[in-house]
């Protein structure tokens, strides 16, 4: 046991009553276990396969502040934040740091018998459904950033679309991380879409402190049952400050449908773990990102399929555009179990690197134990293309339009799998601002930079 | 259908037809390792104090070690102390006509192709005693030093050459490099030395096969290849006949070095016994490759069949260390029954302009595992490095498994890398084609496997590329060919 978990199991132990009083029965009882889990393999070790190029520990060893008794920030979210998607209505949700933001809520009404809300109202409400998938999707023993979480979540955000039950306006949640002082926070978002139920979910990180310096975990648990469609656009915007440890977990059961699409725009240390598990035959996965890096900016994404049945497919799309000192991590693997035929699975990864001191780590990883499969993967690694560029400046148009032209084209692809039409345009206009380094500021609005 | 199905059964479940055991009398050492096991080695060869000084560098380095455990293969436990490291052969008593000798295996030698000469050699018989093959080997010997070309067992370089021995052995891979490289450089028992002088291209392929001399000390084999500017050499390690080895674990040592403009090539064919076709036995195959292109564009290509051994575990390499140069690696990996294979390479770019190509491809059946690992590095000093990779897996049978660990480091915004992979079956429609045109399913296979590795195979030298193009069909369809 090294000294930085033990740090964290004396406040563990020291603080278990303030820990487990606002939180449910449900969520104590999964933490007991996950202590134990947590004390015997710790967190992730630098070094090892799954983490060569990002200590966790380290992040974790400075003094942090954690509220662990729940102590309100004062902050009114629908006031400051007015950064919205033109020609898209979203019903508007916020989580203050890892607390649901319970004082005022959209006025657009939610279809018939859909919950959103605090997780620990959730259980109340619905105590067989919530015992039923909370924590039920970590299977990896690898994560101990997971298992972390775990162990300290005090409460949560829950979407929960019963079966048949179709919610046509996206819903949009934003993580406003505000404080005073440097500051921990587990975050834990737990979605079940029922049986032919479908809905689409947009997250935003935002700080509000950029002098500030936060560090967040995050599980986000993903249950798509029978003929279930669900999407989920993460768009990270925060600070240099900022560190994030964020794990998505999915499982797919038969025909369902899910697509994560993770956009990184500024933030300062970034992993985020992406595991599927498609369980049921005709399950079709999508999972892509992006990320512009500039400054000392890092992204460290790890992915890991799993098709254990037949008849599945999945597509993963991640690229990377790296500027001054940022430095890339792609690392992602498809495994397809035995017996699992006719799998159709595709992997790609494409970077750019802009500058000498950037780098870019890349490992796509294919694990296949049936035969009658489709899969591949693709990586490249590169620059602008020379020729583009010059065939641009004799049309007149001056080197940067050139290479910011190339670099939108660059990146469009991933967000062409955007199945929201207003959301694509805006994400187009953000991206495209990002790179012409003008900051995304919303007029109006005290949370976008 | 049906017929196919057959076939894949009859290829998942074939033997290895050519393990036997040859009786030998041999000079051998107390089994285990120690420092004393280590000096009675040296002492053995009689080796000058400074070999003696590295081995032991290189054991007290390898105590300090633990056995690697990241690669996909499952490995039961070595204990290095029940294993004999010095076993020099005195007399071999063998078959003393080619008719005493497996009829099985003189027919796999006929559908190879090997000649007669070449089958009394490796069917065990005492080749020395037979007229002309001395002679051959000597004509060879005198061709190659009217050229200046050193060509000769790795102990009598020793003798012979201290200065060049001194000067790169360990130069490429240091007994620090890894586990397996420290046990070598600890114990090796012999190998071999090449040094090709400045403008010599070497007039024939060179071949541990034909250094007959050294046959059977392969277990802890060491081979050291040193190009000087504007040389070129193609070297041929293996063979394709069935090498029938009693030795468990085989951890060998290849070095290269390529001066200016100087241009290697090394083949390797592998067919080691893989065990039986319930995992039982088999060869471990651990071995650590690597060839440095230290000069102005030089050039070092690796092209591997790998069909035996029980784990193959191993990773030609090339440091592309000057200028302009080039490493290549071209490799066609088939694992069957229980086999295991762990292989790839791994492309160092330091030098301006430096390029590499990486073309791989493994053949899975039966309950195989077959992995392919490869890292393209491209450090902060090496401009418009260019890399090329691309993996193939074609998968027979659905028990057996095939993957791909690609790494990519790059530190240099000028670098263009692409890695492409594949998995698949053989298509149905491939097969069914061929039966229509009056192709049996069983060629089929053979045909579409052969076509699915040419790429690579194209790559071998004349002579090896038609024998290794029939030893893809035995060992993946045992009744083919």
């Amino acid at each position: 046991m090294r000294e930085i978990e033990q740090q964290y199991i004396s406040i563990y132990q020291e603080h278990l009553n303030l820990l487990t009083a606002p939180a449910c029965n449900l969520l104590n009882e999964q933490r007991f276990a996950a202590f134990e889990q947590f004390k015997a393999q710790g967190f992730p070790v630098f070094g090892s396969e799954d983490y060569q190029h990002t200590d966790v520990a380290s992040s974790f060893a400075l003094d942090w502040g954690m509220n662990l008794n729940r102590f309100d920030f004062k902050v009114n979210p629908y006031e400051v934040f007015s950064c919205d998607v033109p020609n898209l209505s979203t019903s508007l949700y916020f989580m203050v740091n890892d607390k649901f933001y319970h004082a005022q809520e959209p006025a657009a009404k939610l279809p018939e018998g859909v919950f959103i809300g605090s997780l620990n109202n959730f259980a109340q409400a619905y105590p067989t459904v919530a015992e039923k998938y909370y924590n039920k999707a970590i299977s990896t023993d690898k994560d101990g950033v997971a298992i972390f979480n775990t162990m300290m979540a005090q409460d949560g955000f829950v979407l929960y679309v019963p079966d048949g039950v179709v919610v046509e306006r996206t819903i949009q949640l934003v993580n406003i991380l505000r404080s005073n002082i440097d500051l921990l926070m587990n975050r834990r978002l737990l979605i079940i879409i029922g049986k032919g139920a479908e809905a689409k979910m947009l997250v935003c990180d935002h700080t509000m402190d950029a002098a500030i310096k936060f560090l967040s975990t995050q599980v986000v648990e993903i249950f798509a049952e029978e003929d279930a469609c669900f999407d989920l656009y993460e768009l990270e915007e925060t600070s240099m400050q900022t560190t994030r440890f964020a794990s998505v977990h999915v499982e797919q059961a038969a025909s369902s449908n899910v697509l994560v699409n993770g956009i990184t725009l500024t933030n300062g240390l970034s992993r985020n773990n992406y595991y599927f598990n498609l369980k049921g035959e005709h399950a079709e996965a999508t999972l892509c990102g992006m990320s512009i890096s500039d400054k000392q900016q890092k992204l460290d994404t790890y992915s890991h399929i799993t098709h254990a049945v037949p008849h599945c497919t999945s597509r993963e799309l991640f690229k990377f555009v790296l500027d001054d000192q940022a430095v890339g991590v792609f690392s992602g693997r498809i495994l397809v179990k035995p017996g699992a035929q006719k799998t159709i699975a595709y992997q790609n990864n494409r970077n750019l690197c802009a500058t000498r001191e950037a780098r870019m780590y890349s490992k796509p990883q294919l694990e296949i134990y049936a035969d009658d499969v489709k899969c591949s993967h693709g990586m490249t690694t590169g620059q602008l293309d020379e020729s583009a560029l010059f065939y641009m400046r004799t049309r007149g148009i001056s080197a940067e339009d050139a290479r910011m032209l190339l670099m939108v084209a660059f990146t469009s692809d991933v967000i062409d799998f955007v199945r929201v039409d207003a959301l694509k345009d805006r994400l187009h206009k953000l991206v495209e601002k990002r790179f012409s380094g003008e900051l995304s500021k919303c007029e109006g609005c005290a949370i976008c930079k | 259908m049906q017929e196919s199905n057959n076939i894949l059964q009859e290829v998942t479940t074939t033997d290895y037809k050519y393990g036997f055991v040859t009786d030998i009398d041999t000079e051998v050492i107390p089994k285990g390792l120690s420092e004393d096991v280590v000096r009675i080695i040296s002492a053995k060869k009689n080796e000058p104090e400074w070999m003696l000084d590295f081995r032991l560098k290189a054991y007290r380095y390898w105590l300090t070690l633990d056995p690697p455990a990241w690669a996909h293969l499952n490995i039961p436990p070595i204990d290095y102390q029940e294993i004999i490291f010095y076993a020099a052969p005195k007399q071999k008593v063998g078959p003393k006509s080619l008719d005493e000798v497996d009829p099985e295996l003189l027919e796999t030698f006929n559908k190879l192709g090997i000649p007669l000469e070449e089958q009394k050699h490796l069917s065990g018989m005492a080749v020395d005693a037979v007229m002309d093959s001395v002679s051959v080997k000597t004509t060879f010997k005198e061709n190659l030093a009217e050229k200046g070309i050193i060509f000769s067992s790795f102990s009598e370089a020793v003798k012979d050459h201290p200065d060049l021995i001194k000067k790169y052995m360990g130069s490429v891979v240091s007994y620090r490099d890894n586990y397996f490289a420290a046990l070598n450089s600890a114990v090796f028992s012999d190998g071999s030395f090449v040094y090709i002088p400045k403008g010599v291209r070497c007039p024939m392929e060179l071949s541990t096969y034909f250094r007959i001399n050294t046959a059977n000390t392969g277990q802890f084999e060491r081979t050291l290849i040193v190009a000087d500017d504007d040389s070129y050499v193609s070297y041929l390690e293996g063979c394709t006949a069935p090498m029938r080895d009693e030795n468990q674990l085989h951890a060998a040592i290849v070095e290269i070095v390529a001066m200016d403009r100087a241009d290697v090539k090394y083949s390797t064919v592998q067919n080691w016994y893989p065990g039986d076709k319930n995992g039982v036995g088999g060869i471990y195959n651990f071995v650590t490759k690597r060839g440095i292109c230290k000069g102005h564009a030089s050039k070092i290509s690796w092209t591997q069949v790998e069909t035996g051994s029980a784990i193959t575990w191993k990773y030609p390499s090339c440091i592309l260390a000057g200028d302009d140069s080039i490493g290549e690696f071209y490799s066609v990996a088939v694992t069957n029954n229980y086999q295991e294979a762990d292989t790839g390479t791994k492309m160092i770019h330091i030098g301006r302009n430096t390029r590499s190509t990486i073309v791989s491809k493994g053949i899975s059946a039966g309950h195989s595992q077959n992995s392919y690992r490869g890292l393209v590095k491209v450090s902060a000093k090496a401009e418009n490095a260019r890399n090329h990779s691309q993996c193939d897996s074609l998968l027979l049978g659905d028990q057996c498994g095939a993957h791909t660990f690609p790494y990519a480091d790059i530190q240099n915004e000028t670098a263009v890398i692409e890695h492409e992979a594949t998995t698949s079956k053989i298509s149905e429609e491939q097969v069914f084609y061929c039966n229509q045109r009056g192709i049996s399913t069983e060629e089929a296979v053979g045909l579409i496997v052969n076509g699915y590795a040419r790429e690579v195979m194209n790559k071998l030298p004349m002579e090896f590329a038609v024998e290794a193009q029939k030893l893809l069909a035995i060992s993946l369809e045992g009744s083919v060919g």
